[in-house]
C-alpha cells in the first residue's frame, strides 16, 4: 500500500476502489450494519444479559476453542498434504489432489450425516471405537472432528502455491552449507510458508466458527456440553427473539473479527521479517 | 466518491428491481407447512382442485411449502406470501398474527376443533420385542434407558414430547409441578442426543440405532414402522398422552390482495369434510370427525386417555414462557 502515491502505467484507482466499497457494502457491510442495527434495539445491561448467560458462554468456548483446534490440526496436516502433493510424484497424485477440495463442494449437511453415520456407535469406526471408550459422534469430538473436515482444503490450497515457487535449490543450498535437516526446516522453509500457512489457518478458523451445517448432526446438542454457538442464534429465532439472536451474531462477529484481525497483522509480520531471496510476499 | 460511481450503483439496482415485479394471473394457493404433512397434503391438494374445478369451473394451483415448523413460520413473517398456513404448533401461528397483523390474534376460534382438521398424540417407538420392557412415562427413566428426543427450544414436534411427559408426572397420584420438574430433569438425563429437529431425531434413533425409545408423533411412528418394516420397531401407547394439534388458518391480509380469500377459505374447509378427513386418517393423523373417514383407518388408532395443552397448561402463549423461553424450566433443567 505504501507505493500508492507512484506512477501507474494502467489506470483505474478510483474506479477499482469505488467498485470495492460498493461491492462490499452490498454484500458484507450492508447485512452486517443490519445485524448491528437489530442489536442497537437492546439496552447495555439486556445485550449483557443475553450473550453472557451461562448456556451462551458455554457454546463460545466450545465454537471458538474447537475452531483453534480445528485450525491447528489442519494447518499441521494441511502442510503435509501440500508437501507430498508438491515435492513427490506418486501414481493417484491427481486424484488426491482433487479430493482436497471435496469438503468445498459438498453440502455441509452431508458431510455432517456421513460422519455422524461413520462415528456412531453402529458405524463403520464408530463400532471400533466405543469399545476403547472413545466416543466421537454426539461428543465435542465429533464437533472437532467435522471442522478439522471442512477446513482442510484452506490450508492446503493456500501453502500449496507457495511450496510450488520453492526452490529445491534453497534447501540444497542450506544442505552444502551444513545445515541439518532441521535447520534447513527451520530457516530456510517455514520463514518463507508461514505467512500463507497463517492465512490458512486463518481462513479455516473463520469457516469453522460459522459452520452450522456439518456440526450440528454430529454434535448432539447437548446443554453446556456439546452445543456450538450458531445453534444459540437458531435457538433464538425459534423464539422469534430476532434481537437476541442478532446479539450473539455481533459477539461472535467481534470475536472472529478481532481474532482475524490478530493472525492478519501476525502474518504481515511474519511476511515483512521472514522475506527471503524468493522475493514474495504474500 | 465520484458521481459515475454512484450513478453505477443506481443503475444495477434498478436492473435488479425490475425483476422483482412479474405478476401471475392464475389462481394459485401457497401452502405453508410443516415437515410429516408432505405425504398428506401431495394426497389431498389433487383432489380439493378436482373439487373447487368441479364446484366453481377454476383452475386451482397448490403449491407446497414443507420445513420445520419454526423456520416456516419466520419465512411468511419475512414476507413469504402464503395464502394458508398449515403449521406444527398454535404457537407458530400466534407469532405470524402478533408479528405481522396479517390475521387476527383470535384465529384459532375460526375454525372447528380449535383450528385442527386433524390431531395426533406422542407415542413411543421402540426396538423390536420391546427389549428395555417399556409400557409407560415411568419407564424412560429407568437406569439404562436411552431416550431419543429433538430438542423442544428449536423443534414444535419436541415441545409436544415435553409437555405430554409433563402432564403424565402432573396428573400421577400426588403429582405437582415441582413432581413434575423432577420428573423432567431426570427424562432429559437419560436423553443422549438433542436433534434440533423431528425428522432428526428420527433419523439418530432408526438409522444411528442410538436410543431405547424415541418419542414421536403417533403418525410419525407408524410411518416409521411401516417405512422400515415391522420386524425392526413396535409402536409402544403410555397410559397418558397429550393432544397434539397442528393448527390451520387463512392469512386473511395475503389471501385478500392476491384474491384467493374465497378458494383459501375453501381449501381448508375441506379439510375437514369426509374427503379431507379420509386422507388424514389415511395418513395416520387422527380425524377431528372420525366418523367421516374411513372406519378401516379409524380402527388403526389404539385408544388413549388424552389431555390437551389448552385444559392443562392453559394455552401456548403461557406455556412457551414458563416452559420453553430463556431462562424458562427446561433451560433451568441445564444450567441449574
Amino acid at each position: 500500500m505504501s507505493a500508492s502515491r507512484t506512477f501507474r502505467v494502467l489506470p483505474g484507482f478510483r474506479l477499482t476502489l469505488g467498485y470495492t466499497l460498493a461491492y462490499l457494502s452490498l454484500i458484507v457491510l450492508l447485512p452486517l450494519g443490519a445485524v448491528f442495527l437489530k442489536t442497537a434495539t437492546l439496552s447495555l445491561a439486556e445485550f449483557w444479559t443475553v450473550v453472557s448467560a451461562p448456556r451462551v458462554v458455554a457454546t463460545y468456548k466450545l465454537s471458538f476453542g474447537m475452531s483453534l483446534a480445528a485450525a491447528a490440526i489442519n494447518a499441521v496436516f494441511g502442510l503435509m498434504l501440500a508437501w507430498a502433493l508438491v515435492r513427490y510424484a506418486f501414481p493417484g497424485k491427481h486424484l488426491i489432489d482433487a479430493l482436497i477440495d471435496l469438503p468445498f463442494a459438498l453440502p455441509t449437511a452431508v458431510a455432517g450425516i456421513a460422519l455422524t453415520a461413520l462415528y456412531a456407535k453402529n458405524g463403520w469406526l464408530g463400532q471400533y471405537l466405543e469399545p476403547q471408550g472413545i466416543q466421537v459422534a454426539f461428543r465435542p469430538l465429533g464437533v472437532l472432528i467435522a471442522l478439522v473436515f471442512i477446513g482442510l482444503p484452506f490450508v492446503v490450497r493456500t501453502v500449496q502455491p507457495i511450496l510450488e515457487d520453492l526452490d529445491t535449490e534453497l534447501e540444497e543450498a542450506a544442505a552444502s552449507l551444513g545445515a541439518h535437516r532441521w535447520q534447513t526446516f527451520r530457516h530456510v522453509i517455514l520463514p518463507v510458508l508461514l505467512p500463507a500457512l497463517l492465512t490458512g489457518f486463518a481462513l479455516a478458523f473463520a469457516r469453522a466458527v460459522g459452520e452450522y451445517g456439518s456440526v450440528i448432526f454430529i454434535a448432539g446438542n447437548i446443554p453446556m456440553v456439546s452445543e456450538i454457538t450458531p445453534l444459540m442464534i437458531i435457538t433464538k429465532l425459534e423464539q422469534y427473539d430476532y434481537t437476541g439472536a442478532t446479539a450473539i451474531a455481533v459477539v461472535m462477529l467481534v470475536v472472529s473479527f478481532a481474532l482475524l484481525l490478530l493472525i492478519n497483522s501476525l502474518q504481515a509480520w511474519t511476511a515483512s521479517s521472514g522475506k527471503t531471496g524468493t522475493g514474495r510476499d504474500r | 466518491m465520484s458521481s459515475s460511481l454512484i450513478r453505477g450503483s443506481l443503475l444495477a439496482f434498478t436492473f435488479a428491481a425490475s425483476f422483482a415485479g412479474a405478476a401471475h394471473a392464475e389462481t394459485t394457493l401457497l401452502n405453508v407447512s410443516y415437515d410429516p404433512t408432505r405425504e398428506l397434503y401431495q394426497d389431498f391438494n389433487p383432489q380439493f382442485a378436482k373439487y373447487w374445478k368441479d364446484k366453481t369451473g377454476q383452475d386451482v394451483t397448490i403449491k407446497q411449502s414443507h420445513g420445520g415448523s419454526g423456520k416456516q413460520a419466520r419465512a411468511v413473517i419475512d414476507g413469504l406470501e402464503a395464502d394458508v398456513v398449515t403449521l406444527a404448533l398454535a404457537y407458530d401461528v400466534d407469532a405470524i398474527a402478533a408479528k405481522t397483523g396479517k390475521f387476527p390474534a383470535d384465529w384459532q376460534k375460526r375454525l372447528a376443533n380449535n383450528s385442527s382438521p386433524y390431531t395426533s398424540t406422542i407415542v413411543f417407538l421402540v426396538r423390536k420385542g420391546n427389549p428395555k420392557g417399556i409400557k409407560d412415562w415411568g419407564d424412560l427413566v429407568k437406569p439404562g434407558v436411552e431416550v431419543i428426543t429433538p430438542n423442544p427450544k428449536t423443534s414444535g414436534g419436541a415441545r409436544w414430547n415435553y409437555l405430554a411427559a409433563w402432564g403424565y408426572a402432573l396428573q400421577q397420584p400426588g403429582g405437582n409441578e415441582a413432581k413434575a420438574k423432577a420428573f423432567i430433569t431426570d427424562l432429559f438425563k437419560h436423553v443422549p442426543v438433542l436433534d434440533s429437529g423431528a425428522r432428526g431425531a428420527t433419523n439418530t434413533f432408526v438409522q444411528r440405532g442410538i436410543g431405547d425409545v424415541l418419542l414421536a408423533w403417533e403418525n410419525e411412528a407408524f410411518l416409521s414402522v411401516n417405512e422400515l418394516g415391522p420386524d425392526k420397531f413396535e409402536v409402544v401407547v403410555p397410559s397418558v398422552t397429550i393432544v397434539a394439534e397442528p393448527p390451520v388458518t387463512v392469512v386473511d391480509a395475503v389471501a385478500t390482495k392476491r384474491g384467493t380469500a374465497e378458494v383459501a377459505k375453501a381449501y381448508l374447509d375441506y379439510l375437514y369434510s369426509p374427503a379431507g378427513q379420509k386422507i388424514a386418517a389415511r395418513h395416520y393423523c387422527r380425524p377431528a370427525k372420525p366418523e367421516l373417514a374411513d372406519p378401516t383407518d379409524v380402527a388403526r388408532f389404539p385408544k388413549v386417555k388424552t389431555f390437551t395443552i389448552d385444559g392443562l397448561f392453559g394455552g401456548w402463549a403461557k406455556t412457551q414462557k414458563a416452559h420453553f423461553d430463556d431462562g424458562g424450566v427446561f433451560d433451568q433443567i441445564f444450567t441449574k
